[in-house]
């Protein structure tokens, strides 16, 4: 079986010259859970773009083997979360199967079980402003999952969130991933973050960016909040730091 | 309670209000200042109850130009953002001399107008539209343009066609800065209506409030003057009103210029 996505000797030059990343080479299997983490404005959104085909590389290039190709096949979480203030709710959360043309009677369904799974029922007929910065993080997930992608990307979607907050949306992450078996491609500059939700971390260096370190994390699932304190959790912290820190310094 | 708070909020206003009516009242009558110079309010109030019939008639011939030219200029107005939107060479193109017809001062082109329009009252209307139109266009076309570069990307990311974006994405995030130009082209239509009529100056069929303010001055009838300049004040304010509830009602859910925070 293809891996789900690949990239193989992807350069990004943006037309300014900043030389955002130099070369990367990497495959996703289907299914599988993987954390980019990587120094502030060291080209994690730009891979994530790249993936999603919302940019093309410079040289190289990506390709992406997915169950259900078409749009709708990807979804994508943004640092903020990116929701039309306009519309309440289920109308954000419909946003993807209105624009790809699902029928309505059939979105509404999909709609409902999308705020089903991030237990936002209650609060489809809320807008945006009227919710908590968590909520609203979690009506962006729901959209990206209403679609019911073979591939999730996300960008640094809980930077902007307290500990408490962030810590449950983790689960909720890793719960959501487990029922639905999508491949995951998360950033975060959070090497706490990377190591609790993924099986394999990618270490990216600063601008240009490459791979520097491919970690796996052989942590059993499903992960609780015990294990943020256990050993073998630190011990990999330790490690991604560490590439890190050799990253920054090279 | 609501009612009760907007009351209060309009009270100091309203007393500002009552102090100038009885200053002026007051002074006209003690230093005996003749009505041709300055009519005392109350005279005010007496002729616009005694011309009731000239001055409603003149009101709606003025409210109908300005109305017209205020729905030409929301809908011409928009049209013509959203054809500035589409490209940037057309923007370029076109967008000076939408430039040049706005800060071309009205009084300086409206007798060409009268020349070249046959029909006095499309005239008229021509005169208010160019005047009201431009707000509109200026705000919408930077409406169009100021879309959420997230959203866009998520739009981009599901292959929305361009009518999609232009409806689902463009036209809500323009929604604001359309109504915000709508409020300044409410006033600049009946500005434009009364200065083309004063142009104009003719009477008849299309006397609306402005010629029968020029007419009274003709005449010396300086309480109907400031009767029918009441009246158009009073429009104007009550129209601005009208035109703040509707951007209120439009934007109450999600607008951050109307919805107080609730977290």
């Amino acid at each position: 079986m293809p891996a789900a996505l690949t990239f193989e000797g992807v350069e990004k030059v943006f037309a300014d010259g900043t030389d955002a990343l130099a070369g990367l080479d990497f495959r996703l299997d289907h299914g599988t859970f993987t954390a980019v983490v990587g120094p502030s404005g060291g080209g994690k959104s730009t891979l994530l773009r790249l993936a999603a085909g919302l940019l093309a590389p410079t040289a190289g290039q990506v390709i992406r083997t997915l169950a259900t190709p078409g749009p709708g096949a990807i979804g994508y979480v943004f640092q903020d979360p990116t929701l039309m203030p306009w519309a309440d709710v289920r109308t954000n959360v419909r946003l993807p199967l209105k624009l790809t043309r699902v029928p309505r009677r059939e979105a509404d369904a999909r709609v409902a079980d999308a705020l089903a799974l991030v237990g936002l029922d209650a609060f489809a007929d809320r807008y945006p402003l009227q919710l908590s910065g968590g909520m609203r993080m979690r009506v962006a997930i729901a959209r990206a999952l209403v679609t019911e992608p073979s591939l999730l990307l996300l960008d640094e979607p809980f930077a902007a969130l307290d500990e408490i907050t962030r810590f449950r949306l983790n689960d909720e992450l890793l719960r959501l991933w487990q029922l639905r078996r999508c491949t995951v491609l998360f950033v975060t500059h959070s090497v706490g973050e990377a190591v609790y939700l993924a099986e394999r971390i990618l270490v990216l260096s600063p601008r240009p960016g490459r791979i520097v370190a491919d970690i796996a994390v052989a942590l059993p699932q499903p992960r609780s909040a015990a294990l943020r304190t256990s050993r073998p959790f630190e011990d990999l912290s330790a490690a991604v730091s560490r590439a890190l820190v050799e990253a920054i310094q090279a | 309670m609501r009612r009760l708070a907007g009351l209060r909020r309009a009270l100091p206003a309203a007393l500002v209000a009552l102090a100038l009516l009885a200053g002026w009242e007051a002074w006209v009558r003690i230093e005996a200042v003749p009505t041709y110079v300055l009519p005392a309010p109350s005279v005010i109030a007496r002729t616009l109850w005694q011309d009731r019939a000239v001055l409603a008639a003149a009101w709606l011939v003025t409210m109908r130009i300005t109305l017209m030219a205020l729905l030409a200029a929301a809908a011409l107005g928009t049209l013509i953002a959203v054809g500035l939107a589409q490209s940037r060479l057309l923007a370029r193109a076109f967008y000076p001399y939408l430039v040049a017809l706005q800060v071309t001062p009205i009084v300086a082109i409206a007798p060409l107008i009268i020349i070249w329009v046959d029909s006095l009252w499309a005239a008229l209307l021509i005169c208010a539209w160019i005047v009201a139109f431009f707000p509109i266009v200026a705000n919408t076309t930077l409406g169009l343009a100021s879309a959420d570069a997230g959203l866009k990307d998520l739009f981009r990311l599901y292959g929305a066609s361009r009518w999609q974006t232009l409806m689902h994405l463009q036209a809500p995030t323009a929604l604001p800065y359309f109504l915000a130009g709508l409020r300044i082209s409410t006033g600049l239509a009946l500005i434009g209506a009364v200065v083309a009529e004063f142009v104009a100056g003719t009477g008849g069929s299309a006397s609306g409030l402005a010629y029968r303010i020029l007419e009274a001055g003709y005449r010396l009838q300086i309480p109907r003057l400031f009767a029918a300049l009441l009246l158009l004040s009073l429009t104007g304010i009550a129209l601005h009103g009208l035109m703040t509830a509707l951007s209120r009602r439009l934007l109450r859910r999600w607008h951050s210029s109307v919805v107080a925070s609730e977290h």
